[in-house]
């Protein structure tokens, strides 16, 4: 294996794990407000996506600027997640107290529904808009040339949004009501925190997370129908194996998968999709409560 | 004639919080020990311990003779050592009729996926548990319909269905009312009087301990502090100062 | 009795429509296959638990058949179906022994999880599995008669509606038997089962492989059914059509997966020509208005009474 491949593995798999990480943490912010997983937390990425291409079509063409090219990903981002987010909070709450099998298949039903309705929008032609990628231009690193966009942009976009939230989660009072609200709602309650408003507020944070993760994918993949369906599947992967609501176990789990895969991808191409399912599986088989979750006992 | 239930140094911390600190203790057949102490003194976590939902750092638990530190609920289950709930852990969607027949197969330990589940017991024991804990008229009521105090019976009663030679009651009238207490309390000791099982139960209710119990343990931040017949221990003055709060 | 004989004349209706329209063979044929699976899926919503992976075992099955079918052409239909549904079984306790050391999205998703590494395997090596294209099942026999296509047919019907009757008839007992009453425990209360000294993981692994072998029983019937076995019948979006015709059905009775899987099958036939570009939005739509409306499905209609019957017998 020569060097150059490797580093180029290595690159891939960074800015890859950026994008998951993105996605996976809003599913995991998500899981603790409502405390099931939400398998519409696909379509948000899809939707994000194909959003923020849309944005880039309409008003970035001609254009030659990058930082126009940046807001219009993230402002489609932020668009898509807070309308299909508030949609969702507003479908699971008219099944707030039913069986918590029943609440997933409801966002499976959702799920279906927004796979169609992004077919009819956006029809089934890949949609691929790059520009970002070429204004940011390129870098030279140890002998490769490889794209500002995925080198620099998207990890720093993924490693922003990971101190912003650490620090918003730990020193503001919003932050610290979320906190507070995911861990113990009852008692959050009691407190006089405003469970409804931290709850409506946590889960659009989720929402636009995981279609701010779509947004930055889109102009390094072809945006395809398909691709909220395989994305919920990896960023659950990410979510399992680090233990529902571990931040930084999210951060270094979607590291280790998106690095794995992307070795996969030049070294043996046949198992690049069936990797992170595999290390899920084994992460699970050796720590079933993930990696990074401290063991509570149940009261009884 | 070995004790029933022996406890050596048993001693449990979380990070710098001891919860059982060194319990030495033994228990022998026949006896009704009371269990008092002061919310988070740590009578729950012992009886966590010795049924097996959590493992001790140190110290040992054995039980009819044999060790059985760190054994799981079920493996402990299986030996002969039961335990209620304080809030009562029923099978909500079931029948009271059908929570104490799937405890009666649970005895034989052999489920069947073909005989019908009212195969695997008999008509006439069913039948007298349900009698014994006075249920008997809502035996065809899901659980989920029943009253605390009825849930608080029907819990014991799955446990001794068990046929169990020790029985840990945790709180078993904490949420009932008080008038129907000493109603419940008469049902349960009856239940246990006639099965000759030896019980352990945690109780607030000073009467209560006073007219049941045959011994009584008081805890102190995770330790005996007191140990013997009820009437020493609820007149030692420490015990009515720390836990009983005079 | 009373339900065999319904169960009976059921049978009866469904085999005089088949022979009077013969075009709706293969609907009937694939909509019971399809309540075959379900009624796995029943058996896992019993114990709270959902599969979005299930349809894997129908694939295992379906390509044991065309293996063996391709290698050793003399066996019969019977016998094929037979070693198909063992594959499933073999599978199911294996992958079982796994995930019924996990619950709710835990399970859900393993189960996805596997069946997407199978998926891709299948689709991936292209010289043992055909690749997408799939692998061919030839007509064979069917209880050592050589059938030409109309009579294989109605042959494959009338096995489809026996194993299906069979399989209520089975799923029932084991619904009312004291294993099938511990798997409903674990939905509510798996600490007491626990306390009561039983496995709750040994109870969910059968129940977990009761399910596997009925999505394999179903997953054989239609590669037989189709001459054709693809990975798509192990594709997620199949696992979650298993899942759906479930819930439409309903837990309360086994018979509401076949009830399900019918009405499913009927829905999919004039839907898919009403609004051909947006069947998965329809589904989706029916699904959340089903579980808000009728959360305890179809049989759950009728289940109240039968409650209270079975309470007083």
């Amino acid at each position: 294996m020569s060097s150059d491949i490797l580093i180029l593995a290595m690159l891939d798999g960074i800015s890859y794990a950026g994008l998951l990480f993105l996605v996976a943490l809003g599913l995991t912010f998500i899981f603790g407000v409502v405390k099931i997983l939400n398998v519409a937390h696909g379509s948000l990425y899809a939707f994000g996506g194909y959003g923020a291409a849309s944005l880039g079509l309409w008003w970035g063409q001609g254009s030659d600027s990058a930082l126009v090219s940046v807001a219009l990903l993230i402002s489609g981002a932020i668009a898509m997640g807070v309308v299909l987010g508030t949609v969702l909070m507003l479908l699971l709450k008219k099944f707030q107290d039913r069986d918590p099998i029943l609440q997933l298949l409801v966002t499976f039903g959702a799920f279906m529904i927004f796979e169609d309705l992004q077919r009819m929008i956006w029809g089934t032609q890949p949609y691929f808009v790059a520009d970002v990628v070429n204004q940011l231009g390129t870098s030279e690193l140890m002998g490769v040339v490889y794209m500002n966009y995925q080198l620099l942009f998207v990890p720093g976009a993924a490693l922003a949004v990971y101190f912003l939230l650490k620090w918003f989660l730990n020193s503001t009072l919003a932050g610290r009501q979320i906190v507070a609200v995911t861990h113990d709602r009852e008692v959050a309650t009691a407190l006089g925190i405003n469970a409804r408003r931290i709850g409506y507020l946590t889960f659009v944070v989720g929402a636009v997370l995981g279609s701010l993760g779509g947004a930055l994918a889109s102009p390094t993949t072809s945006l395809v129908p398909g691709i909220g369906a395989d994305m919920i599947v990896l960023s659950f992967a990410v979510v399992a194996s680090a233990g529902l609501g571990q931040i930084t176990g999210a951060l270094i789990t979607a590291l280790l998968i998106g690095l794995s895969r992307s070795f996969c991808v030049y070294l043996a191409p046949e198992f690049e999709v069936v990797m992170p399912y595999l290390i899920m599986v084994l992460v699970l088989l050796i720590r079933p409560q993930g990696l990074f979750t401290v063991v509570q006992a149940r009261k009884i | 004639m070995t004790a029933l239930l022996q406890t050596t140094d048993l001693t449990l911390a979380f990070g710098g919080l001891v919860v059982a600190n060194g319990i030495n203790f033994s228990l022998e057949q026949g006896e009704r020990l009371a269990v008092i102490g002061q919310n988070g003194a740590g009578k729950t976590t012992f009886i966590n311990i010795c049924t097996g939902l959590l493992k001790p750092s140190r110290g040992t638990v054995s039980f009819a003779g044999n060790d059985i530190t760190g054994r799981s609920p079920r493996n402990i289950v299986r030996r002969g050592m039961a335990r209620s709930f304080q809030l009562p852990q029923l099978f909500l969607e079931q029948t009271v009729r059908e929570c104490l027949e799937l405890s009666a197969v649970a005895r034989g330990g052999k489920l069947s996926s073909w005989n019908p589940l009212a195969a695997g017991s008999t008509r006439q024991e069913i039948d007298r548990m349900l009698d014994l804990i006075s249920l008997r008229e809502r035996q065809h009521e899901l659980c989920i319909n029943l009253p605390e105090g009825q849930r608080k019976l029907l819990d014991v009663g799955m446990s001794l269905m068990l046929e169990p030679k020790l029985l840990i009651l945790d709180e078993p009238t904490s949420g009932v009312s008080t008038e129907e207490k000493h109603g419940v309390m008469e049902i349960l000791m009856r239940a246990l009087d006639e099965q000759q099982v030896t019980a352990i139960f945690v109780e607030h209710d000073v009467d209560i301990v006073k007219r049941y119990a045959t011994r009584v343990a008081a805890w102190i931040s995770g330790a005996i502090a007191a140990d013997g017949t009820p009437a020493q221990v609820l007149a030692n003055p420490l015990i009515q100062r720390e836990v009983l709060g005079e | 009795m009373r339900s065999l004989l319904l169960a009976l004349a059921a049978a009866v209706v469904i085999l005089g429509v088949a022979l009077t329209f013969p075009w709706l063979k293969i609907p009937l044929i694939l909509s019971l296959c399809y309540g075959l699976a379900a009624l796995g899926i029943v058996v896992l919503l019993k114990a709270g638990q959902i599969s979005f992976g299930h349809a894997m075992y129908a694939c295992i099955s379906g390509y044991v058949v065309a293996f063996v079918g391709k290698h050793y052409p003399a066996l019969d239909g019977i016998v094929l179906i037979a070693l198909g549904t063992l594959a499933s079984v073999v599978a199911g306790m294996l992958i079982g022994a796994f995930v019924v050391r996990y619950r709710e999205i835990f399970f859900g998703m393993l189960n996805l999880a596997i069946s997407m590494v199978l998926f891709t395997v299948l689709g991936k090596f292209y010289e043992l599995t055909g690749g997408t294209d799939g692998v061919r099942i030839n007509r064979p026999t069917l209880f050592g008669f050589e059938l030409t296509r109309d009579p294989y047919e109605i042959g494959l019907l009338l096995v489809v509606l026996a194993l299906s009757l069979i399989a209520t008839f089975g799923v029932q007992r084991y619904f009312r038997s004291s294993g099938g009453q511990a798997l409903a425990a674990i939905k509510t209360n798996e600490t007491r089962l626990e306390y009561l000294g039983i496995s709750a993981k040994k109870v969910l692994w059968k129940g977990y492989v009761l399910s596997a072998s009925l999505c394999g029983l179903s997953g054989a019937l239609f590669g037989l059914s189709q001459g054709l076995v693809t990975p798509e019948m192990g594709y997620w979006l199949r696992s979650g059509e298993f899942v759906f015709i479930a819930i439409l059905g309903g837990a309360g009775h086994a018979v509401g997966a076949f009830v399900g899987a019918l009405l499913y099958e009927f829905l999919k036939m004039y839907a898919a020509v009403l609004v051909s570009g947006s069947w998965q939005l329809i589904l989706g739509a029916i699904l959340i208005v089903i579980i808000y409306f009728l959360p305890k499905g179809l049989t759950g209609l009728f289940g109240k009474r039968k409650g209270a019957e079975g309470g007083a017998a």
